[in-house]
């Protein structure tokens, strides 16, 4: 039994449990004009962006220089979790200690800093802290030196599924001996030269006001909005966190499933519904135990009524509470994921579903009974998280609450 | 121990600087012919390193499309070429594999470096600009930021439709990519996996960045000679490139429909140094630990081990390293195996080279051959064991343990066994 005793967030929406949670239930938004770089020449000029957070407060000293935003972001949501579940790593044995994170475009503003002083500088400018701090892994291998994980690390790329695969995949570590997991994503896509290679998929949201930017299956939806941060938590066996008396049990991995959507052109349909399925039969329970959905949410018209006839196969028309709190965050590609799980933990706790800011009016084609305006209390028990990356990844993760 | 549904490999496709193609490859590491050369990739006059081990590469001869190869990266198009032999070697044809039994995890470092590198200097004008130009951003510039795009274009390839990652763990990505797609199989998500890894790191920034750690042979009027794990000579690592991918299944599976077995995954494990990201402790504790962790899991003792392919990436660092870490997993026996780097005539292709000598170790089963560690001529002798020097050896090859350590301290070790084996 895999349980979540720990929590860390950096969000557009807050810093901190308190701040996220408090900020999400009441529906505010964290999406503004991007203020990192002007955005003026962009047909997006809009992010969520983490504001308030000082690296300094959260990444020592030494590092700071060595390391960029997305890892940044990790430091901080590791030392929150760690915080959190008020866990001493050194209780656990040295090599049964995890990491796996999940990452998208890597450090894309440092990578940006030193392709433009090689370009214009020469090759003899590029800082050889370069390749270690944009590269995929650059998080999981810092978060393992700092906090002495010498057990299995990993890091899994399946762009906005990820943070869903690497807790699947922190949950196998734990299955196959390890005893303890730092997991989830963090990403900080916010450089000028990752903005165009955003803009490049024609799904990103050309809209300019901010609460009508990101309509995920409304009939207005026009795209997404990019975000930053991401969430970061603590997992361990469900015996493991009684025996050491953990403060609190956010809830259970239960269910865990990936899959791959065919090419387009192929004749054949999306696989969300199987993922959804297979996750659903790994949690050994029905459609109707889930409580509530948090959906992927992609904002894209196509994108939108794929996901709406995935759920609707799955649990009927109007057959589940959804949401999407993301809509206030952006999508954070592999940060996204791993907050919709913390988030999903939190409204369990407090049996309440955050609200879908912005969103009105439904598409006709997304018969969902989506939670919009305003939180929704209900008990949850089980928990569903959906997820999936550009490309054609696909995850769905189901969650417990604590007995 | 072993779990009861095992993980096997049954078909091979190899890209690696000289050879392309799994039997060049191999009848070009067991000739123990180097592949490192100038630069051709760029013009490396401005660089310290101006050497790497390149391969010759054509995509359309290998069957890509005009489309695919404009809309993907040279890694990207060399692990689609590996995927296509990899299939055909295996006997698997269209229509052969359950999409939805079928999943993918390649291991990649550093991406679509050379596209994005090269869509990088038109956005921002040759690096004038910090606000690239959203008009230069060409359709397929985001797939070349983000490395899961080799994971969608081989799982599009094969019509997989069952769990598909990238997994990026840097220098270890191919070993723990082949470690993942077993995982897949043992738990059973997956019937099928076809696992592997590919990298084509020989960029202008990869190369700086290499430049700037002084990572990299400056060997440069001497090319062919540049790698040379274990030798006191050497004076660091060459870049290379390349892919390799198997098609992978549930032993049962293989052996229903007939399918001819190069090795059984038997054992894998990763571990961490939480060192340093660049830094090797000498005491190879940590690779050690893997390594008696994947032996475990293989079900075997150290002593059954026939053959050890080594990082042996070129460094003084890495060669103590990893020969104080197998004194300390295998004890005597160490003094008594084979142990080889490749990465002495092929390079080290960063996340892809676990993956290509993986390749290696099960034609070294496949054959009874172990491939020898290229240019060691004056052995240093810190490192004292018997790394079979310049020439290939006739040895009977049932086990093999196969390792890798990378940047992040990350450290990981396979272990692949014969079906001949009893073991």
């Amino acid at each position: 039994m895999t349980v979540i005793t720990g929590l860390g967030v950096v969000a557009p929406t807050g810093v901190g449990l308190d701040e996220y949670w408090a900020t999400t239930l009441a529906g505010k938004s964290g999406i503004d004009r991007i203020r990192r770089f002007d955005p003026s020449g962009y047909t997006t000029q809009l992010a969520g962006q983490v504001d308030d957070f000082e690296a300094a407060d959260h990444v020592p000293s030494k590092l700071l220089a060595q390391t960029d935003r997305m890892t940044h972001f990790a430091f901080a949501g590791t030392n929150m979790a760690l915080a959190d579940a008020g866990v001493d790593l050194a209780d656990f044995p040295e090599y049964e200690r995890a990491v796996v994170t999940a990452n998208s475009s890597g450090g894309v503003e440092y990578g940006q800093h030193e392709l433009q002083k090689m370009w214009s500088g020469g090759p003899m400018r590029v800082s050889a802290y370069m390749s270690v701090a944009w590269f995929y892994a650059a998080t999981t291998g810092q978060l393992s030196i700092h906090h002495g994980l010498r057990g299995p690390c990993g890091l899994i790329a399946t762009e906005q599924a990820g943070g869903l695969d690497a807790i699947g995949h922190a949950r196998r570590q734990l299955r196959r001996g390890a005893r303890i997991a730092v997991t989830g994503g963090t990403d900080a896509p916010l450089s000028p030269a990752c903005m165009v290679a955003q803009l490049a998929t024609g799904l990103l949201s050309r809209v300019a006001d901010p609460t009508a930017a990101y309509l995920p299956f409304d009939e207005r939806a026009a795209g997404y909005v990019p975000g930053e941060g991401g969430a970061i938590m603590i997992m361990e066996r469900r015996e493991d966190a009684a025996r050491r008396g953990a403060e609190r049990v956010y809830g259970e991995i239960v269910g865990y499933a990936a899959t791959f959507d065919p090419a387009p052109g192929s004749g054949r349909g999306p696989t969300l519904g199987r993922a959804i399925r297979h996750a659903l039969d790994d949690a050994r329970i029905a459609p109707g135990d889930i409580d509530v959905v948090f959906a992927d949410g992609c904002g894209t018209p196509d994108l939108d009524r794929a996901e709406g006839e995935a759920l609707t196969e799955v649990f009927g028309p109007y057959g589940v509470p959804v949401t999407v709190p993301k809509t206030g965050t952006g999508r954070m590609y592999s940060g996204g994921a791993a907050l919709d799980v913390a988030t999903a933990l939190l409204a369990m706790g407090d049996s309440v579903v955050p609200p879908t800011p912005h969103v009105d009016v439904l598409a006709l084609d997304c018969p969902l009974d989506l939670v919009r305006t305003e939180p929704r209390e209900l008990p949850i028990r089980n928990a569903l998280v959906c997820a999936r990356g550009v490309g054609g990844f696909n995850a769905a993760v189901v969650l417990r609450a604590a007995a | 121990m072993r779990p009861e549904r095992r993980a096997v490999i049954t078909g091979m496709g190899v890209i690696a600087p000289g050879g392309v193609g799994t039997r060049a490859f191999w009848s070009a590491v067991t000739a123990g012919r180097t592949a490192t050369r100038r630069i051709t990739l760029f013009d490396p006059r401005r660089f310290r390193c101006r050497i790497a081990a390149e391969c010759d590469f054509d995509p359309a001869s290998l069957g890509l499309t005009p489309q695919e190869i404009r809309r993907m990266d040279r890694a990207v198009q060399m692990a689609v070429a590996a995927t296509g032999e990899a299939l055909a070697d295996a006997g698997v044809g269209e229509g052969d594999l359950d999409p939805a039994r079928t999943g993918v995890t390649i291991g990649n470092a550093v991406g679509s470096t050379m596209m994005m590198e090269e869509e990088y200097v038109v956005i921002s004008d040759g690096g004038r600009k910090w606000l690239c130009d959203q008009e230069y951003g060409v359709r397929h510039l985001y797939g070349a930021v983000i490395p899961s795009t080799a994971g969608v274009e081989v799982a599009r390839r094969v019509g997989a439709e069952g769990p598909t990652a990238v997994v990026s763990t840097g220098c270890t990505s191919g070993l723990d990519a082949v470690g993942h797609a077993a995982q897949l199989i043992e738990e059973g998500s997956a019937d099928v996996v076809i696992g592997g890894a590919t990298d084509a790191p020989i960029s202008p920034i990869t190369v700086a960045c290499f430049d700037s750690l002084k990572a990299t042979s400056t060997r440069n009027d001497d090319a062919a000679q540049a790698c040379r794990p274990f030798d006191r000579e050497r004076d660091g690592l060459v870049l290379g490139e390349g892919s390799a991918v198997f098609v992978m299944e549930t032993k049962e599976r293989a052996v229903r429909r007939g399918a001819r077995i190069y090795c059984e995954v038997a054992g894998y494990a990763g571990r961490a140094n939480a060192y340093h990201m660049t830094g090797l402790k000498p005491d190879g504790r940590e690779l050690a630990e893997a390594i008696d962790r994947a032996i475990e899991q293989a079900g075997i003792s150290a002593e059954d081990i026939d053959y050890v392919n080594a990082h042996g990436s070129g460094t003084r660092q890495n060669d103590r390293h990893e020969t104080a870490a197998f004194k300390r997993s295998l004890k005597d026996h160490a003094r008594r195996v084979p142990v080889s780097s490749i990465k002495s005539m092929v390079g080290h292709s960063l996340g892809a080279i676990g993956a290509i000598e993986v390749a290696a170790s099960a034609l070294a089963i496949e054959h009874g051959v172990v491939p020898p560690t290229a240019n060691l001529t004056t052995p240093d002798p810190e490192c004292d064991l018997d790394y079979v020097p310049r020439e290939a050896r006739e040895h009977p090859t049932d086990v093999v343990l196969s390792v890798g350590s990378g940047f992040g301290g990350f450290q990981s070790a396979v272990v692949l066994i014969s079906p001949r084996s009893k073991r």
